[in-house]
């Protein structure tokens, strides 16, 4: 096995647990690559990528433009802020603009769910999802886990709690579908009104009680509640929201044991963790951002290397 | 298919024994060099040079490390299957050292090639050399020659020279394979 059985990374959905293993051993390299003097290889030198944003983001593009970078690859940045898209073009149209220009890959966040296997369907090039609403964001699952599985040497039978807004949230998805692959137990948790309806569904578990979750688990995810996607009340105030499913340093040293703290970015401080929980010795935040980069690159490798 | 031993495992270890000596009078107490086996196979020969130096010729400490030159190759997307990378292991700095590149087979040299790109990642060496234990002379792609050889081999395109360690295949052959 040496090769992935995608041609696209729409969604960890259609991955199999060989090509993840796949992805992390290779990104094992890579980030030994990332920590030399000299952090880049020639490898992707006659590909030319393009990033696609539609909608906002800082980390995500930028691991995605290192990482591409890194690879030698050759990097057209495009946000719709600033395109014809305002004048009215359609997304076939934009994207096979941009492929008349020589494009083999195209790496897109969009606001529409599906919108990268949509595309998929209708160019001839290889798509990277990196967000498309709230469906799935797989770079960000596959981080995650390869940040489980780095801190604690695996991430089968491994208890996982994602702890927030899981109804708007692309990185619950992918997340789920990436620790179920891998074998591990799968919790979520937060208010009601933000936990959709058939998540059990999904073959996980609901727990609303925070302390009763986090006493359970053996990593929590703690995800940012998507303001801009909220669109009717879903919890009275932000301030209650946080006395009920904030994580702070008391409870996180009243817990039975020592437990891993992971977030996707961007942290609202105060809301979903305090400070002081996000800068202890028990979060990854940070090494989840340094395994992004060696992710993506093993990745977009992967992908690169079935181009023909 | 038809194979022919090339070299026994008494034929071997004479040879490493006598590419050590080589080494050894070319570096002397080793401080100043650094000896880089090549990811995947190189790396069996650069480990038994090392331990014939250390155990029977009393070199106290050797910078030994192991180079994956994957990403480097200019073969990518050319062949059916994706490249699979082994692991880089390089504890220690390659600036102003004189740096012995350790492979089993010298064929085409592009490997070398990629190795000579790689190697550049982790520093500015002194010098490099080149050490192989079988060179498949005249199937050179690129003008590269070895400091140090093995064995010669005149191997047509068509034959394999496949390598044995005891460490992996559990014992030290050498074969010429031919369809």
């Amino acid at each position: 096995m040496s090769e992935l059985s995608v041609k696209h990374l729409l969604g960890i959905k259609y991955l199999k647990e060989k090509d993840i293993q796949l992805i992390f051993e290779t990104a094992d390299h890579f980030k030994e690559v990332i920590n030399r003097s000299i952090k880049k290889v020639p490898s992707l030198r006659d590909i030319t990528i393009a990033n696609i944003f539609f909608e906002s983001s800082t980390r995500t593009k930028l691991s995605f433009e290192l990482a591409e970078k890194r690879l030698s690859a050759d990097v057209l940045n495009f946000s719709a802020a600033q395109s014809s898209v305002k004048k009215g073009e359609t997304l076939i149209d934009t994207v096979n603009n941009i492929l008349s220009m020589k494009v083999d890959m195209v790496v897109m966040r969009h606001p529409s769910p599906g919108a990268g296997i949509f595309l998929s369907k209708h160019v001839n090039a290889s798509i990277v999802n990196a967000g498309d609403g709230a469906h799935e964001h797989p770079t960000q699952a596959l981080l995650d886990s390869y940040s489980i599985r780095e801190k604690l040497g695996d991430v089968s039978g491994k208890n996982v709690v994602i702890v927030g807004d899981i109804l708007h949230s692309r990185v619950a998805l992918s997340n789920i579908f990436a620790l179920k692959l891998q074998g591990a137990n799968v919790k979520v948790c937060g208010p009601r009104t933000l936990l959709p309806k058939y998540i059990e569904s999904l073959g996980i578990e609901v727990e609303t009680n925070l302390i009763k979750a986090l006493n359970w688990c053996d990593v929590a995810n703690m995800l940012r509640i998507q303001n801009e996607r909220l669109d009717i009340s879903y919890f009275p105030t932000t301030r209650e929201y946080t006395q009920q499913y904030g994580v702070n340093k008391v409870i996180l040293d009243n817990l039975d044991k020592e437990i891993v703290i992971m977030h996707p970015g961007p942290i609202n401080r105060g809301v979903e963790i305090t400070s002081d929980v996000a800068d202890s010795k028990q979060s990854i935040i940070l090494n989840q951002v340094e395994n992004g980069v060696a992710i993506r690159m093993a990745v977009i490798y992967l992908l690169a290397s079935k181009i023909k | 298919m038809s194979q022919k031993v090339l070299l026994s495992s008494k034929e071997i270890n004479i040879i490493l024994h006598r590419l050590a000596c080589q080494l050894l009078e070319r570096h002397l107490d080793f401080t100043e060099t650094a000896l880089i086996g090549l990811q995947p196979r190189g790396v069996f020969v650069a480990e038994r040079l090392s331990k014939i130096l250390k155990e029977d010729y009393g070199v106290n400490r050797i910078d030994l490390g192991f180079l994956d030159i994957t990403f480097y190759r200019d073969d990518f997307r050319r062949g059916d299957k994706t490249l699979e990378a082994s692991s880089t292991n390089i504890d220690f700095l390659v600036e102003g050292k004189k740096v012995v590149l350790i492979d089993d087979v010298l064929y085409t040299g592009r490997s070398i090639r990629a190795a000579l790109t790689a190697i550049q990642s982790f520093g500015r060496p002194r010098e490099i050399e080149l050490l192989t234990l079988i060179d498949r002379r005249f199937s050179r792609h690129l003008p590269i020659q070895p400091n140090y050889r093995g064995r010669q081999v005149d191997a047509i395109n068509e034959e394999k020279v496949k390598v044995m360690w005891k460490e992996n295949d559990g014992k030290d052959i050498i074969y010429l394979i031919s369809k």
